[in-house]
């Protein structure tokens, strides 16, 4: 299947990061993250919970970006202020987006340079604060450089797995940073210390290249497998049902 | 009521709370009224979109209270981040759920609710006044003690009223603002239409009427009030017009034309007339 683009990848990558959530609301913000978690839960999970990006749960997947495709089937209602409460009862998995994200997990997505007065102002906190302490998040970069991947990011918006440790076990219990997702590879926090690691390395890339984009030391295996491709049935679903006018492929090339 | 009969009641330096969300069912014929009259200093507490943004432009503003600010179609808010950038107003930034639990302690008159979200984020750096609360109970848990944000004034938009001051939301959300009403000593609701009160399950079911009249100080019917946010069912967000706002931020020469053929004009009505005709 040489005619597996990148984006493709980030896709099984990022509906990988889903497997075994079960009966769980899954946020995937971004289009790739859509994809990902719409893959999972015509695959291999079922019942995710996913929302029309508004206020609806629907119990069918539909197509990005206004596709033609199936009827939407509403099975709930999910304003805001049942995000929050799910939020913080733990039975939701987030997929973020990360400006700047540390070795630790550290995210931030408020603003770059000092907070009192920011060179530039970004989204601002968001949800990231109540997410990373109440329940599995997990984030995605698609431009994978020394500029998100930082030593140290401008402004904590979401907590990593060192200020966790910090707070003690009883407030960090809830804490669970589950994968990066960028467009060279997957990364975890398999390590006795919780740094990032290298899990997988999208194909076509090569370790030296994340590392000359990670600014900071990563944990590297011995052995770094390649990200899973797709399967024949997966790139179907991902070409013709979820993303027929191709928006992951905007955000990732090649 | 009029719109500049309710911002008439507002004065400089006080606390107003927002409703709706983002680019969403913003009550902004009453945020072109602030705009339009001398008040000033003015503390904002808002899930923000252009109405925040408008606001700083002018110079309304000294402290926003936020989670985010944002257009939803324009991820970030140009006027926000020049007024961010620029220094030029206060930023008390809050987990978007700790900004609930805020309005929901004021709403209940409590000093303050515990919860989990900001332990160990920024939250707690640029927001040094938080503190922690432990659990009188056996768990013994830290939390944060999200103080209530007690607002004086709260100015929310809904899809209909009636005459009394019971709203209605039609579309999918209703946000927060139950609780921006109930956080406030004033509350001010605009409304695409008032309607009997006999008429008010004619559009929506019992579910809708979640904002009634022990909330609520004044009713005012303002048909466009949301524009240019959505105002779902009745209208969707004008996006080619908020392009047009967007992209006066970067532009002093095109803010100032923007105002002068927008803004500056006599009242909501000059406004909606100045829309249709461009």
């Amino acid at each position: 299947m040489s005619d597996v683009t990148r984006a493709e990848y980030c896709a099984v990558a990022i509906a990988e990061t889903f497997r075994g959530d079960g009966e769980m609301l899954v946020s995937p913000i971004g289009n790739l993250p859509a994809i990902g978690a719409r893959l999972a839960k015509l695959t291999f999970e079922p019942d995710l919970l996913l929302t029309d990006s508004v206020a609806c749960l629907l119990a069918n997947v539909l197509p990005l970006g206004g596709a033609a495709g199936p009827a939407p089937i509403v099975e709930g209602w999910m304003p805001y202020r049942l995000v929050f409460d799910v939020v913080w009862s733990g039975r939701r998995h987030v997929m973020m987006g990360a400006t700047q994200i540390d070795r630790f997990g550290n995210q931030n997505i408020a603003c770059i340079g000092p907070f009192e007065r920011p060179k530039a102002q970004l989204l601002g906190m968001r949800g990231a604060p109540g997410n990373t302490i109440n329940h599995p998040t997990s984030y995605w970069v698609p431009n994978h450089s020394p500029k998100s991947f930082v030593a140290k990011v401008d402004v904590v918006s979401g907590i990593g797995y060192d200020r966790a440790a910090a707070l003690g076990k009883t407030a960090s219990r809830f804490h669970e940073i589950r994968r990066v997702v960028s467009n060279l590879g997957v990364f975890d926090f398999n390590t006795p210390s919780h740094t990032m690691r290298l899990a997988s390395i999208h194909p076509g890339v090569s370790i030296d290249d994340v590392v000359k984009n990670t600014g900071f030391e990563l944990a590297i295996p011995d052995k770094v497998p390649e990200t899973r491709a797709p399967t024949a049935d997966e790139l179907r679903l991902i070409r013709e049902v979820i993303d027929p006018k191709g928006f992951g492929y905007q955000e990732v090339k090649g | 009521m009029t719109p500049s009969q309710v911002i008439g009641q507002l004065r400089d330096g006080m606390s107003i709370g927002i409703g709706g969300w983002g680019s969403r069912r913003k009550p902004m014929a009453l945020v072109r009224e602030i705009l339009r009259s001398p008040l000033k200093d003015l503390t904002l507490v808002s899930y923000g979109g252009p109405d925040v943004g408008l606001l700083c432009a002018a110079g309304k503003v000294k402290k926003v209270v936020y989670g985010f600010v944002s257009l939803d179609s324009i991820p970030l808010e140009p006027h926000f981040r020049a007024a961010r950038q620029n220094g030029t107003i206060e930023a008390v930034e809050f987990d978007e759920g700790m900004l609930q639990w805020g309005l929901y302690a004021a709403a209940l008159r409590l000093p303050f609710l515990p919860t989990r979200a900001g332990l160990g984020s920024d939250v707690m750096r640029i927001n040094p006044q938080l503190k922690l609360v432990q659990s009188p109970y056996d768990d013994g848990e830290e939390l944060v003690a999200m103080p209530a944000l007690t607002l004086d004034v709260a100015l929310i938009h809904m899809n209909r009223a009636d005459a009394q001051g019971n709203g209605q939301f039609l579309g999918p959300d209703l946000y927060f603002d139950d609780l921006f009403c109930m956080a406030a000593k004033r509350r001010f609701m605009t409304c695409e239409k008032i309607v009997p009160t006999k008429d008010l399950l004619r559009e929506g079911s019992v579910h809708t009427l979640r904002i009634n009249r022990m909330m609520v100080d004044g009713v005012i019917e303002t048909p466009g009030g949301a524009h240019f946010t959505e105002c779902p069912p009745d209208y969707g967000r004008d996006e080619a017009f908020q392009k047009e706002y967007a992209a006066t931020a970067s532009d002093p020469q095109a803010w100032k034309a923007f105002k002068a053929r927008y803004l500056d004009v006599a009242n909501e009505d000059e406004y909606q007339k100045a829309v249709r005709n461009r």
